[in-house]
């Protein structure tokens, strides 16, 4: 009964993204209003039988009812309550399921606080949304419907993948989908203005909200898949240039560069043209990213729930979207009218620079990423590409990039001042200097290139810091002075300075980590002692314990420093007997941002337990960086600039001018 | 500066970096690049020794000998032809008798792969897709491949379930 609730629930919604996707586009054409309006309605109650949908297969998974065959295949009656509801979107239908309800809950949240949009321009944005929604109903519904019954139903289900069983499922993907799904937003936007062949700075105003919240949660949605791979994997790495992987990355660099190219036209008015073609690639590669995902197309670390036969249906999806918005792009674009006018080196100027380099970067992943899938193609031959290739062209690309972003914020508007801002960065340059030196000397004999990257870092650090001194006057005025200027600033700049950090702070912790990474693989029996990076760490014993639906066997390790006895770390392995397959539970000591790592190998007939200990130094900056980004994208968001939202016209003809 | 001018100019620098991305990329491309091959493969082509390329296969059942110090040795092989494989470090999960790997790495002179990598497949069922299209290609495929055929294989005795 809650199956067909559920799979009506999504048939209705189809019927109503269809009206949505035509009765507003005729209400804009004959200009009537309350056919306008209709999109407002319809995008509601499309999230609330979207939502509907989603409860319903949530229940099933929490109810354990195994005549569907979702749940048959993903689920089972032992397994704990959170990953019963996590399961759901585990597998290709649920999370495909969880793909629309998010696109539906963006919808529904223009439709909702939209109401000074103006009234044409919200009727487009949203029929845009229904048209993608539309095919993504279509999609879930013809070939991957989530509430399939089986005829004769099994007493239990087959259990989920034991890899998924974790916390970071719960997390990971329902946060990469708020980013991928919030890009839609600012795509309908572009698509919208195209099509209504106009654009000004609100526009940019009422995108810009849009494109840094998606921003947010995709930064957080990456950082903690990383994560998640880190200590799940049990091979302690965090980011493996997988094509899964780069598929995330793209639309971030994509969507990075958007917004900063978004603030050059609210700002400014200039980069019109550009802006909305960088919403429609950072949508279209979050589609792509779907399609990579999802298609199964790719040999891959994640080929979790993939179907190839499903690949036809969403590479026409793709092909549509992609297809359509560029060719709209490219005969529409012109009508519309350039704006302001700045000298190379100035502030828009840099922002240029920065979307130059993000999107050639995001360039290079691009190719390293379809490269080998094209050439499969073509002539057969199997290739991977590998670290390698992207640590030879997208690191020397974000090295420029690196040195340019302390430079952006200090320029001037229009015409800036390069040797003025060099000379406000002259302190966070003294400070990088000295950084690199002790390093060297310190690491005497080792790594070149590592003290000269940290060094970058602490630039770009020390540089947002010198940006927030120079606009508080720190230093200069008196104390209280500077407190008062450091209350009045715009949320949006002490987001600027946090994002900028963030960037630096997830760079040293990358370099420290490659860098100084120390391991030891061996074999150990009880009483063994491992040295690494100074830590000793002594296998006490091994004994099994039985979980709600795995056996585990733990091993107990006593960590001590210099003699002084630390803790204890107890990693694991976990066998699962439904699916009849081992995972790997790493253990995690943290010293301040170093961690300790300890996973488990084979157990061998003598006893000897094979493992694996790293000591990883800064590691946590890796993430800690995305986290203060996505904290600066925050403060942004929450810039009384943005929640006020359009800014109310003085003279009304202004607000929106006609590009023609 | 005149409009155009400050078009060239931007125009220009964004070209430069294009253009130098452009040389990155077909650098990379030249050096870092890997390629994958099965044991018939690597008979067949010759593959010089320290050259570096991907296996992929099953391995052989009865193959797999421990040694002192984490070194395993086994045999990949794909129906045609077995080529010995080294590795010393700690297998992942998932590497099984009779089940497909791929590892990554170099022949050495005397024809032994040495690996220094075994990619780990997070799924017990999943079959590296490379591998799987090797086999079938060759012939020697069973379909015991992915999960879904086995969930098929359970399900289709009853009609696999209808909507509603």
């Amino acid at each position: 009964m809650i199956a067909e609730a559920g799979h009506y629930a999504l048939v209705l919604a189809l019927a109503l993204a269809l009206i949505q996707s035509t009765v507003p586009i005729l209400g804009a054409r004959w200009h009537d209003p309350a056919l306008m309006n209709v999109a407002r309605s319809t995008a509601l109650a499309q999230l609330l039988f979207v939502g509907g949908s989603f409860a319903a297969l949530v229940t099933l998974h929490v109810t354990s009812d195994f005549s569907v065959v979702n749940v048959f295949e993903n689920s089972h009656s032992l397994k704990p309550l959170i990953y019963k509801i996590t399961g759901v979107w585990g597998n290709h239908e649920g999370s495909m399921l969880l793909w629309v309800s998010i696109l539906a809950l963006f919808g529904g949240l223009v439709a909702a606080f939209g109401n000074n949009l103006p009234l044409s321009l919200r009727a487009h944005v949203l029929a845009v949304q229904a048209w993608i929604a539309s095919a993504f109903y279509l999609f879930i519904l013809i070939t991957s419907n989530p509430f399939l019954r089986i005829a004769n139903p099994p007493i239990e289900g087959r259990d989920l993948n034991p890899v998924l069983q974790d916390i970071g499922l719960a997390v990971h993907p329902p946060m990469l989908y708020l980013g991928y799904v919030g890009f839609s937003i600012s795509f309908s936007f572009a698509v919208a203005a195209l099509l209504e062949g106009r654009i000004d700075a609100a526009w940019a105003r009422w995108v810009r909200p849009w494109t840094l919240l998606a921003w947010i949660f995709l930064t957080l949605g990456i950082a903690m898949g990383s994560y998640w791979a880190y200590y799940e994997l049990g091979w302690g790495g965090w980011w493996f240039w997988d094509p899964v992987e780069n598929a995330s990355l793209m639309p971030w660099l994509a969507g990075t560069a958007l917004l900063h190219s978004a603030v050059v036209m609210e700002k400014r008015n200039a980069l019109k043209v550009w802006t909305i073609l960088l919403s429609i690639l950072t949508f279209s590669l979050s589609l792509l990213g779907t399609f990579l995902v999802r298609s199964g197309v790719l040999t891959s670390v994640h080929a979790f729930a993939t179907d190839p036969t499903r690949g036809v249906f969403i590479l026409l999806i793709l092909c549509i979207f992609i297809g359509g918005s560029l060719s709209l792009y490219a005969w529409r674009a012109s009508a519309l009218k350039q704006g302001g006018l700045f000298a190379p080196i100035s502030r828009e100027g840099a922002l240029v620079l920065n979307n130059l380099f993000l999107t050639t970067a995001c360039a290079t992943v691009f190719i390293g990423t379809l490269y080998p899938l094209a050439l499969e193609v073509i002539t057969g031959d199997k290739i991977s590409v590998g670290a390698p290739f992207f640590n030879l062209t997208f690191a020397p690309l974000f090295v420029p990039l690196m040195i340019a972003v302390p430079f952006g914020p200090l320029l001037a508007w229009k015409r800036g001042d390069l040797l003025g801002a060099a000379q406000r960065l002259v302190a966070a340059g003294v400070v990088a200097l000295i950084a690199i030196a002790l390093l060297w000397a310190w690491t005497l004999g080792g790594s070149t290139l590592a003290p000269l990257a940290i060094g970058l870092a602490v630039f770009v650090i020390a540089g947002a810091l010198s940006d927030l001194a120079e606009r508080t006057g720190l230093f200069r005025l008196p104390f209280g002075t500077t407190l008062r200027r450091a209350r009045g600033l715009p949320r949006s700049s002490w987001g600027t300075v946090f994002a900028h950090a963030g960037v630096g702070v997830a760079l040293i912790g990358i370099v420290c980590e490659t860098t100084w990474n120390t391991e030891y693989i061996g074999s150990m029996k009880p009483h063994d002692t491992a040295h690494v990076a100074g830590y000793a760490l002594t296998l006490d014993g091994v004994r099994q314990q039985q979980g709600p639906n795995f056996r585990e066997m733990i091993a107990q390790f006593t960590v001590s420093l210099g003699g002084e006895r630390l803790s204890v770390m107890t990693p694991s392995k976990r066998n699962f007997t439904t699916r009849g397959s081992t995972t790997t539970e790493a253990a995690l000591l943290t010293r301040g941002a170093s961690q300790l790592y300890i996973s488990l190998g084979e157990t061998a007939a003598d006893g000897e337990v094979a493992v694996r200990i790293y000591h990883k130094p800064m590691v946590l900056l890796i993430w800690f960086g995305p986290v203060l980004m996505a904290f600066g994208g925050m403060l942004s968001l929450s810039d009384r600039r943005l929640r006020v939202g359009a800014p109310k016209p003085a003279r009304a003809p202004r607000q929106l001018q006609p590009a023609e | 500066m005149t409009r155009k001018q400050r078009r060239l100019t931007m125009i220009g620098g964004s070209l430069a970096v294009l253009a130098v991305a452009a040389g990155l990329v077909l650098n990379a491309m030249r050096d870092s690049i890997v390629f994958f091959s099965t044991p018939v493969m690597v008979a067949e082509k010759h593959i010089p020794a320290g050259r570096r390329f991907r296996l992929g296969g099953l391995v052989e059942k009865g193959s797999l000998v421990h040694g002192a110090d984490l070194a395993v040795t086994f045999k990949v092989g794909d129906g045609g032809a077995t080529l010995p494989v080294s590795f010393k470090g700690i297998l992942p999960d998932l590497f099984r008798e009779g089940q497909g790997v791929v590892a990554e790495g170099a022949l050495d002179v005397s024809g032994v792969f040495r690996a220094d990598t075994v990619l780990a497949k997070h799924d017990e069922t999943y079959m590296p897709k490379d591998v799987a299209d090797a086999l079938k290609k060759q012939g020697h495929w069973k379909d015991d491949y992915g999960d879904k055929s086995q969930a098929a294989q359970a399900d289709q005795s009853a009609p696999k379930g209808v909507p509603q």
